[in-house]
């Protein structure tokens, strides 16, 4: 195996409260904490560790989004990623970008960068789509292991676990290969502060969608986001049957 | 007018003293070289706000605007750290277990090292992370809203430790020791005090004697309480040497400052002291016996280690402003945590006033505190030397505030606040050292006031001087007089509301307002007392408090003006807490102030003067109980 591609969002951290727009058009994202998506994180952890077992040559990340992506990109670097490639989206544009696009992206760097696996998570945490590692695959026409809670090197190729409903499956997959990060794969390391100030000498090449010649007009339109319902506020009833008679009312149960 | 000058002048000369006054309070900071006093004169203005307030003047070069030392690339590169600081604290770190236990553990330890956090300051090419002030202040405040002891076990090292080979070390010395102590695994420790010499740093008894053929120093004597001293390999050790008098001809006794290891032979340590709080942070006794330090280990030059101890401890004491500042976040995390949730008598317990006004006010000090430590540390990194006043204030805020604040969250969390579980008991335990060590807050209002009055003095002498040649001095006679005439009819000379954003100008007057009756309050005293006034400690410390509060003013004005104007989301927030403080702030010096003219409270001082002496000869109470017996 010579080299890895993995993919890194930069999304709201996962602490912050989300907020929705006044005019409903997406969620605040100015003056909030933005973080690496920690499904990314498993997946740098995962190509990481590769590398320091020598099953891997080199650890290259991509993060698609506006010029702050690069502090994320800085983050992988300091985890211990080689070297970082910025596909430069902002604004309108990047609020449109879907799977579909960035699966286009992830497969043309893949090819330049003559890498034999990528190494992506599952879901981003903004906008849940699981969509990229299967789409990538599908664009290279590569096998794909996705929701990957082991992965081990083989011989010609890789062991993967997956996590499936009920359950866990191992399956083996020749390279190249996509693989799709689980919550359970590994426990990712933080960035210590040296390893950080070393990641600001590495390099983080910049393109933009034309450079990798992928369309990106939106195929799709926002019409509203809006909060989830508000939890109505709960009560304590004095006895089970006072609590079936009410369950009936609201007509939960028959 | 003229009369008062002349009777000012008078006394000042009473005042050339002064320096020696100061040496007195000896735990504190020198800012000027006692040998020249005359070489001064010529040096450059002093840019310091906190001492040209002693003079009336507003100095606002190093107040207004607001000083950020940092541009885009070392915010962001400081704000890489904040993730995986606060993720060792809330991942490997636990600061209940570290008090229980009385030390950090070995794997806690080696995470930190790992982390970089020994080195924070030191630069890159020897080991560090070569922040600079404002940026390990940012990662201080972490530190500080977490676990106060293991902020000692960092900040002993870095802040005090072997702060002084960053500052006078020499290239030999710095690239011998500091990567050693930034990522090498070896601590540091700063060993100043000893068992008859606390505030009174200069009287150390400690002694290192010249060998016969000039390559080393014996070293003999011990210290106590020293942060890391039983586990440091290498120390900051001040100790008497005989130092030869250029000038006279004559030897005389001088602290000189030394790198000492461990490894030298002859040091030793006592266990590690049963504490109040900060626990897990090793303090210990240490002592030397016939220790062989090479020449080469003089840190600074030999005789001037007096010096290189108090701007060691000078350079750091904007950090406790910052780490104190976490702390007080953390209380108020869980003072409104507790007060959103809390139902009594049928209301949260946030919609009552009394708690409103507790979380209002701690909201107030943390912000305020914040403004000051960050303009410190902003000036520092901008090249200030000036700073020395503003550090030693911000040490006494912090503490004090901080102190306060934890008090008052405890209060609102009732009895929850008392309880382990909240950590709010142990953050009180570990505040409680931070208004002792670093020179106690008493002696650093003695400083601030007594520093600021020889400022003060010296330029009313100036003032003096040229009355003896008006002729060619019309011109500052004349500036002179017209600023006093201006002040004594009530004019107020010192107009603030041009510096700050226009919607703060009612709070910048309030301030401006405090600083004139202040500087009126320093001449009155110089005219009153002259030299006499270094034993007027009732009034010295009345007069440090206006100065805190004056100076706490000056910086949350600037603050919430620079907010306001970059229309930063929270300045309008800024600025209701600042009219707060102003209104409250002005209010204090005002009385505090008139404490020190009022005859009734001068009387009163007398009184707490006689009461101290027969409580002192009694050993005890002296009055006997309702029922005699
Ligand atoms: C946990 C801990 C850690 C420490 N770490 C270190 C360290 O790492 N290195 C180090 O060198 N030292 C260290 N110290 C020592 C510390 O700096 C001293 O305790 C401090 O300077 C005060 O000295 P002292 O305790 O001797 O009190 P004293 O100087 O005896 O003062 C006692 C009281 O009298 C007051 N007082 C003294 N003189 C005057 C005066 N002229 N007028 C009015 N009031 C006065 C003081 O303000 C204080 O309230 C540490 C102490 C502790 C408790």
């Amino acid at each position: 195996m010579s080299r890895v591609l993995v993919g890194v969002k930069r999304v709201i951290d996962y602490a912050v409260k989300i907020r929705v727009k006044p005019d409903k058009s997406g969620v605040v994202t100015e003056g909030v904490k933005h973080s690496m998506n920690p499904f990314d994180e498993i997946a740098v952890e995962e190509a990481v560790k590769m590398k320091e077992k020598k099953l891997a040559s080199e650890v290259i990340a991509l993060s698609v989004g506006p010029p702050q992506s690069q502090e994320t990109l800085r983050t992988a670097l300091a985890m211990g990623v080689d070297r970082g490639i910025h596909i430069e989206i902002s604004g309108k544009d990047y609020e449109m970008l879907q799977p579909i696009h960035i699966s286009k992206m992830f497969a043309k760097i893949a090819q330049d960068e003559k890498c034999d696996l990528i190494v992506l998570g599952k879901q981003a945490i903004d906008d849940d789509s699981n969509q990229t590692a299967q789409m990538t695959a599908a664009v290279l026409d590569w096998p794909q292991a996705v929701f990957a809670s082991a992965v081990e090197k083989t011989d010609g190729g890789l062991k993967v676990v997956r996590e499936i409903d009920g359950g866990l499956e191992t399956i083996t997959t020749k390279l190249p290969a996509v693989v799709s990060a689980d919550l359970r794969l590994n426990i990712p390391r933080y960035a210590t502060l040296p390893n950080i100030m070393k990641a600001k000498k590495k390099p983080i090449k910049k393109l933009s969608a034309a450079d990798v010649g992928v369309d990106i007009k939106p195929r799709i339109e926002v019409i509203s986001v809006e909060d989830p319902p508000i939890r109505q506020a709960g009560s304590i009833v004095p006895d089970i049957d006072t609590l079936v008679s009410k369950l009936k009312e609201a007509g939960h149960v028959k | 007018m003229f009369r008062a000058i002349n009777k000012v002048a008078k006394n000042s000369k009473a005042l050339k003293n002064q320096t020696e006054v100061i040496r007195c309070l000896s735990a504190q900071p020198q800012t000027k070289s006692k040998q020249t006093p005359r070489a001064e004169k010529a040096a450059k203005p002093n840019l310091s706000f906190v001492h040209n307030l002693f003079r009336g003047q507003v100095e606002s070069s190093q107040v207004f605007p607001y000083p950020i030392a940092l541009n885009q690339e070392q915010i962001e590169y400081v704000g890489a750290f904040v993730d995986p600081v606060s993720k060792f604290f809330s991942e490997v770190n636990n600061a209940d277990r570290n008090d229980m236990n009385a030390q950090v553990d070995e794997e806690t330890l080696k995470h930190l090292w790992e982390l970089g956090a020994f080195g924070l300051q030191v630069p890159q090419e020897l080991g560090g992370l070569e922040l600079n002030n404002t940026q390990y202040g940012r990662l201080a405040e972490i530190i500080g809203m977490n676990d106060l002891g293991l902020g000692i076990v960092i900040g002993a090292h870095q802040s005090i430790g072997f702060k002084g080979i960053l500052l006078y070390g020499t290239k030999e010395q710095k690239e011998k020791y500091l990567p050693k102590v930034s990522s090498g695994g070896v601590y540091a420790a700063f060993a100043l005090t000893e068992p008859s010499s606390g505030s009174d740093a200069a009287s150390i008894k400690c002694r290192a004697v010249k060998s016969a053929d000039g390559k080393h120093y014996i070293l003999n004597g011990s210290k106590i309480w020293i942060s890391n001293g039983g586990i440091a390999d290498i120390m900051t050790v001040f100790a008497q040497t005989e130092v030869l008098d250029e000038a006279t001809g004559q030897k005389k006794d001088k602290v000189t400052a030394f790198i000492v290891e461990r490894g030298f032979g002859g040091v030793s340590n006592g266990p590690p002291e049963k504490k109040m709080g900060i626990k897990c942070s090793n303090t210990a006794e240490v002592y030397f016996e016939d220790v062989k330090i090479p020449v080469e280990n003089v840190l600074g030059k030999e005789g001037e280690g007096f010096k290189v101890a108090m701007n060691i401890l000078n350079n750091g004491r904007f950090g406790m402003g910052m780490t104190l500042g976490g702390t007080m976040r953390y209380c108020i995390q869980k003072a409104t945590d507790h007060a959103t949730q809390r139902t009594q008598f049928g209301k949260k317990l946030e919609s009552y006033g009394g708690i409103q006004e507790k979380l209002a006010r701690m909201s107030v000090l943390q912000y305020v505190n914040q403004s000051i430590a960050y303009m410190i540390s902003g000036n520092m990194d901008l090249g200030s030397n000036d700073y020395h006043l503003e550090a030693a204030i911000s040490k006494v805020f912090a503490s004090e505030a901080a102190w306060y604040v934890c008090d008052e969250a405890i209060q609102i969390l009732g009895g929850m606040g008392f309880m382990r579980d909240t950590q709010l008991e142990r953050f009180m335990r570990d505040l409680r050292i931070f208004r002792i060590f670093e020179g106690t807050n008493d002696i650093l209002r003695l400083f601030v006031a007594l520093t600021g009055i020889q400022y003060a003095g010296s330029h009313l002498k100036e003032v003096q001087k040229a009355f003896q040649n008006p002729a060619a001095n019309l011109g500052l006679i004349f500036k002179e007089a017209s600023k006093r005439a201006s002040s004594y009819i009530g004019l107020g000379g010192v107009d603030m509301t041009g510096l700050v954003e226009p919607s703060l100008k009612n709070s910048a007057k309030l301030c401006g307002e405090s600083i004139d009756m202040f500087a009126r309050t320093v001449e009155s005293l110089l005219i009153k007392y002259g030299k006499k006034i270094v034993d007027e400690q009732f009034l010295l410390n009345r007069l440090a408090d206006s100065a805190i509060d004056i100076y706490a003013m000056a910086s949350s004005l600037s603050r919430a003006s620079s907010a306001l104007k970059s229309n930063s989301p929270t300045a309008d927030f800024e600025k209701l807490m600042v009219e707060t403080w102003c209104v409250e702030a002005s209010d204090r010096v005002r009385i505090n102030l008139r404490k020190i003219h009022s005859a009734e409270f001068n009387e009163n001082y007398k009184r707490m003067s006689v009461i101290s002496k027969k409580l002192c000869e009694a050993h005890d109470i002296v009055h006997n109980n309702p029922i005699g017996v």
